[in-house]
């Protein structure tokens, strides 16, 4: 066995030493009837080859996203991820180290972290931000929480127009902590702004809105915030496409006081919707009550900068039933693309990047606004936006994927309860979309639409 | 000096009037280490003797600091929110926490004197 | 005020004098330790390591939303990206680099191979919401892994979509509380009972849960104190959270005489798998009277830690609790495809909800079937009996030295503990022995956990170190604690000397917190 470097005549020695005669001596406290006598009923073990044909034969059952034009979105986004990133995330260093704590051997980590949380709050607009989350879902859910905490107040309201997955995801949590939810009714003509303004009171611990929300839409949250700081209440902004700060107004600028995120999108591939990077900004003054590790800069013995993770009485393994939250790993190697991604890129290769997303997504609404039997929901998007179709959305992205043409998400998929969505299909285009795939899909659907 | 009253949890309380100095004692702040960051209750919080009130924390442990007696917290010293350190320095002075208007003024007369508390004290170090 | 814990409290850099004599470098570098600014502070004039060209000209759709201002990024070429990242790594400590006593954590060697399977297009270029008739390939992968988990676990159900351990013991935990509901016990049963000894995690899970955290005490093996359980047993209990092996590196050998008290008096077993590496392949949880464990896959099964994470932490459900697993779950339908049931219902209608955006970890799926594919059944029984037997050789060696706070009443499993009475009255600590040991080329073992344990120092060496590995570790250890003994203290609180950075003051980071880089 490969990775097991211990050799018969080492087991002997070693059982010498300690004084046993065999290794069932070691497994000695296991109840007896509990004890395996042999393997159980699994495959033997067997070489790299092998393994790797096996897994490849499964790879290959798969479409992959590249292979054919795709306009999937959603909350998870096709971007080009520079070459040096997946090469650097797999240096041993980074890949193969712990959490850092021990300061002393994981600087490199940390400052990864430092810069990290600088980032994400440029991006946003925020004070502060923490070391990642699991990714935007479970953000979201701990954000209500946060806010709950923050207001004393444990009623939340979200809006529809946030991504069931994030609204499910965070309704399991309020469930189980007895914490009341309001939800507004999905709206794929336009962002809900008005409806959540309307509804917040002085019962109400925080508003949960997605920007671009998930169809797409962006408006100006500022009267929602305004709505929100009067009733005494905080704005949370969803985030799943952060590329799309590098073009937009950010929440911070809007009054958002808590932003969570989704950072696959940025250094990271599609893994089939995991690991993802769950990102977390806010205020300064909120900072005690944010969950998940934190980063902070300082000096050492020497009086050399250095950097370590702090506030950590915040966290589970000191406050323990008392912390603010039972996270413990945070998701750093997808931290380190985003970081690194984010560090390619700089503010020029941002901007650029994003205005490309834009124009592709422009160009493909424009196309499909032609088509007979699609109509485009959204007056203004960035790089993903809803069209209501002639037939029902589901069955026409199972016909086009027989021709190879990923179409974009059915709403049906995140909506099934809600029958007045079932023609409303979630285009995204980014930079990867070519011209080619754009006609591609514009003909498709002219031929599926017109059958 | 001298007329502190002490908890087993190592809180003070220094009575004047119907009104009621906490804080934590010179061996809590020893024990805690570098004080750096301490949370306060509300002023007008009602509060019962034995109740979580504050948190005093160090780098690698956070404790809850108890109401030493029943009243209403009417004061609380902004001072050590803004320099944590000043616990360490002056634990029974500028160090104080909160002040509490004192439901029953004979309350804190249960809780130990100075000397029981050395003796207490001592007793935990064996 | 409640209980201080004084432990583990960073030494004052101030009271640690300089390493060397030799003359500081006028570039502040010293050969292989390179000092690296921050990103923020490098040369950068506009340039970007991406090259796109000039995207097409379109009217704006925008909505009057356009960013007005900079986000404020450096703009740097492809070579100082690539130079700054690979300088940072170099001020790391990795397990590629050496060995990785954490106990607890499970720092074992990661196969290059997973990490090649992982990227293959088929697995990395997947979109999580492709049609069903397009991921045949990856649900595949779901339920492989599953029988997987199910044949070694011995156990009927599992929810593979846990983002990390604590995840996965929100998800079993919140099963347990669901299952309560459809009881309608929950508002009754709210009592959670969790051993002193455990993770950090259980008592703030069954916290962030809405339940009571109770304590139990260990007994004077280091095991739960089955007098003091049984006491606390009452209709009042939802359920008991218990490591095990446990924490203090041995087996419960009571585990099933505590389950079936337990179901006797109405809870539920949560069995924390963080340590399932001990016994893969020789116990099988489901055979233990457990109702639901959550497994780390990058603990037993190999996935990089990554310096912090993505994790991946399936929980698998005894029949009890299994109508309660969350979506989304994997079906297989008459003609042999497999479907993903995303939503609470039909045969899916009692499933508590979600716990996270799409599928869960997958990257991690592909990266732990593969390990499981390498070691097949046998190695993986090997793995649990080489990560003992290395656990209970370093024991072997070092117990003369150092002291077990239980005595030596029997074996460990995969890790062993020590505490600090072998310092008493030395002056040095178990923190200044754990920076000792960063000079002598190791990363230190867990320090003050479990917190049952004065001073603990838990030692979890795995199945994938050498004996000659352990034997150089062992040596260094032994020298250290006579050094220790004999009087050498500055060799311990003056350490460590020949890291990228000494001692750092986490009692200024902690009191001006400074989280992020300014600019100007």
């Amino acid at each position: 066995m490969r990775y097991l470097p211990l050799t018969p005549e080492n087991r002997a020695d070693m059982l010498a030493t300690i004084g046993v005669a065999g290794i069932d001596d070691l497994f000695c406290d296991v109840p007896e009837a509990a004890r395996l006598a042999g393997p159980v009923d699994l495959p033997k073990h067997a070489g790299e080859m092998a393994v790797e044909r096996h897994m490849s034969r499964l790879a290959l059952q798969n479409h992959a996203a590249g292979e054919g034009p795709c306009f999937l979105g959603a909350g998870a986004y096709r971007h080009h991820v520079p070459a040096s990133v997946d090469y650097l995330i797999q240096r041993g260093e980074f890949l193969t180290a712990y959490t850092p704590y021990q300061p002393e051997i994981a600087q490199g980590t940390l400052q990864v972290l430092f810069e990290f949380q600088t980032q994400v709050a440029l991006l946003t607009g925020m004070e502060v931000a923490n070391a990642s989350m699991y990714d935007g879902a479970t953000s979201c859910a701990e954000a209500v929480m946060m806010a709950a905490r923050v207001t004393r107040r444990e009623k939340a309201l979200l809006s529809g127009n946030l991504h069931p997955h994030y609204a499910e995801t965070t309704a399991t949590l309020c469930r189980m902590t007895d914490h009341p939810l309001a939800i507004t009714a999905p709206r794929p003509v336009g962002a809900d702004i008005e409806a959540l303004a309307a509804a917040v009171d002085d019962t109400v611990g925080c508003v949960v809105v997605q920007y671009p929300d998930v169809f797409g839409h962006i408006a100006d949250l500022s009267p929602l915030a305004e709505a929100c700081h009067a009733a005494g209440a905080l704005m949370v902004v969803v985030c799943t496409e952060m590329v799309s700060l590098g073009a937009l107004k950010p929440p911070g600028a809007m009054g958002a006081d808590i932003v969570v995120g989704e950072g696959q999108s940025i250094g990271n591939a599609l893994n089939f919707g995991g690991p993802y990077l769950g990102l977390f900004a806010t205020r300064q003054k909120l900072v005690r009550q944010m969950p998940g590790r934190v980063c902070g800069e300082t000096v050492d013995a020497d009086g050399r900068r250095g950097y370590v993770l702090t506030l950590s009485t915040r966290e589970q393994h000191i406050r323990r039933e008392k912390a603010t939250s039972n996270i413990c790993t945070n998701s750093g190697l997808c931290a380190l693309a985003f970081s690194i991604h984010m560090s390619l890129l700089g503010e020029a290769g941002l901007q650029r990047l994003a205005a490309w997303n834009h124009a592709t997504a422009v160009q493909t609404a424009e196309r499909l606004a032609n088509v007979s039997g699609v109509e485009v929901l959204n007056p203004a998007f960035f790089n993903e936006f809803a069209v209501r179709l002639a037939k029902p959305a589901a069955d026409v992205v199972d016909a086009l994927a027989e021709q190879g043409i990923l179409a974009g998400v059915p709403a049906s998929r995140l909506y099934p309860g809600e029958p007045d969505l079932a023609n409303v299909l979630l285009v995204a285009a980014t930079e990867t979309v070519e011209p080619t795939d754009i006609d591609a899909l514009a003909h498709a659907l002219t031929k599926e639409l017109a059958a | 000096m001298a007329n502190e009253r002490y908890t087993e949890d190592h809180e003070w309380v220094r009575i004047s009037g119907d009104i009621a100095t906490c804080g934590i004692s010179d061996y809590a702040q020893e024990q805690l280490g570098d004080v750096v960051y301490v949370e306060l209750p509300e002023i007008g919080r009602i509060v019962s003797a034995k109740d979580e009130i504050a948190v005093v924390e160090s780098v690698k442990a956070a404790s809850d600091i108890y109401a030493p007696v029943s009243g209403e917290v009417v004061a609380i010293n902004d001072a050590v929110e803004e320099d944590p350190e000043t616990v360490n320095r002056d634990a029974l002075g500028k160090g104080w926490l909160f002040k509490i208007k004192l439901t029953d003024a004979g309350e804190a007369d249960e809780l130990m004197d100075e000397a029981s508390y050395e003796d207490f004290v001592q007793g935990l170090d064996e | 005020m409640s209980a201080m814990n004084t432990q583990g409290r960073p030494t004052r850099p101030d009271a640690v004098v300089s390493a060397d004599s030799a003359p500081a470098t006028f570039s502040g570098n010293r050969a292989l330790h390179l000092e690296e600014k921050l990103i923020f502070e490098k040369d950068s004039a506009g340039r970007s390591g991406v090259d796109l060209p000039e995207p097409p000209p379109v009217a704006n759709r925008l909505g009057g939303l356009a960013r007005g201002e900079a986000v404020g990024l450096p703009g740097l070429s492809e070579p100082q990206v690539v130079r700054h990242y690979t300088r940072l790594s170099q001020k790391n400590y990795a397990i590629d680099a050496g060995l990785f006593p954490l106990g607890s954590c499970t720092m074992k060697h990661n196969p290059r191979l997973n990490e090649r399977m992982a990227r293959l297009p088929g697995f990395a270029d997947l979109h999580p919401m492709q049609p069903e008739s397009t991921i045949q390939g990856a649900l595949q992968v779901m339920q492989q892994l599953s029988h997987w988990i199910m044949t070694l676990t011995g156990m009927p159900a599992v929810a593979l979509s846990p983002g990390a351990g604590a995840h996965g013991e929100l998800t079993g935990m919140a099963a347990i509380r669901a299952a309560l509901e459809a009881r309608g016990e929950a508002g009754k049963r709210r009592k959670v009972l969790v051993p002193d000894s455990a993770h950090g995690t259980n008592p703030a899970t069954a916290a962030a849960l809405g339940f009571q955290v109770s304590g139990i005490a260990e007994d004077d093996t280091g095991r739960v104190d089955l007098k003091a359980f049984e006491a606390s047993l009452g209709d009042d209990v939802a359920a008991i959270m218990l490591t095990n092996p446990n924490t203090c590196g041995v087996f419960e050998y009571d585990i099933r005489r505590i389950a079936d008290a337990l179901h006797e008096a109405g809870g539920y077993f949560y069995c924390d798998g963080a340590n399932f590496n001990a016994i893969v392949g020789r116990v099988r949880p489901g055979d233990l009277g457990i109702d639901a464990m959550h497994l780390n896959l990058h603990k037993t099964f190999s996935t990089p830690h990554g310096g912090g994470g993505p994790g991946s932490g399936p929980v698998v459900y005894s029949e009890a609790l299994a109508p309660f697993a969350p979506v989304p779950r994997i079906q297989k339908n008459a003609d042999g495809s497999l479907s993903l049931v995303e939503q609470a219902a039909g045969d899916a209608a009692q499933a508590f909800g979600r716990v996270k955006g799409f599928h869960g970890q997958m990257g991690m799926f592909v990266r732990a079937l593969t390990y499981m594919l390498s070691h097949g059944s046998d190695g993986l029984r090997q793995v649990a009996e080489d990560a003992v037997l290395n656990a209970n050789y370093l024991k072997a060696r070092l117990k003369g030295e150092f002291s077990l706070p239980y005595g030596d009443t029997g074996p460990c499993m995969h890790e062993v503990l020590f505490d600090d009475t072998f310092l008493k009255g030395t002056g040095v600590s178990t923190l200044d022995f754990a920076k000792a040991m960063i000079d002598e080329g190791f990363h230190p073992m867990t320090m003050y956990f479990p917190l049952v344990v004065h001073g603990a120092m838990l030692i979890e060496p795995t199945e994938t170190e050498t004996k000659a590995a352990l034997d150089e570790f062992a040596d260094s250890l032994l020298g250290l604690a006579k050094a220790a003994k004999s009087g050498d203290t500055d060799r311990f609180t003056q350490a460590p000397r020949f890291s990228p950075r000494r001692r750092l003051d986490e009692t200024q980071a902690a009191r001006k917190p400074v989280l992020r880089w300014q600019a100007g």
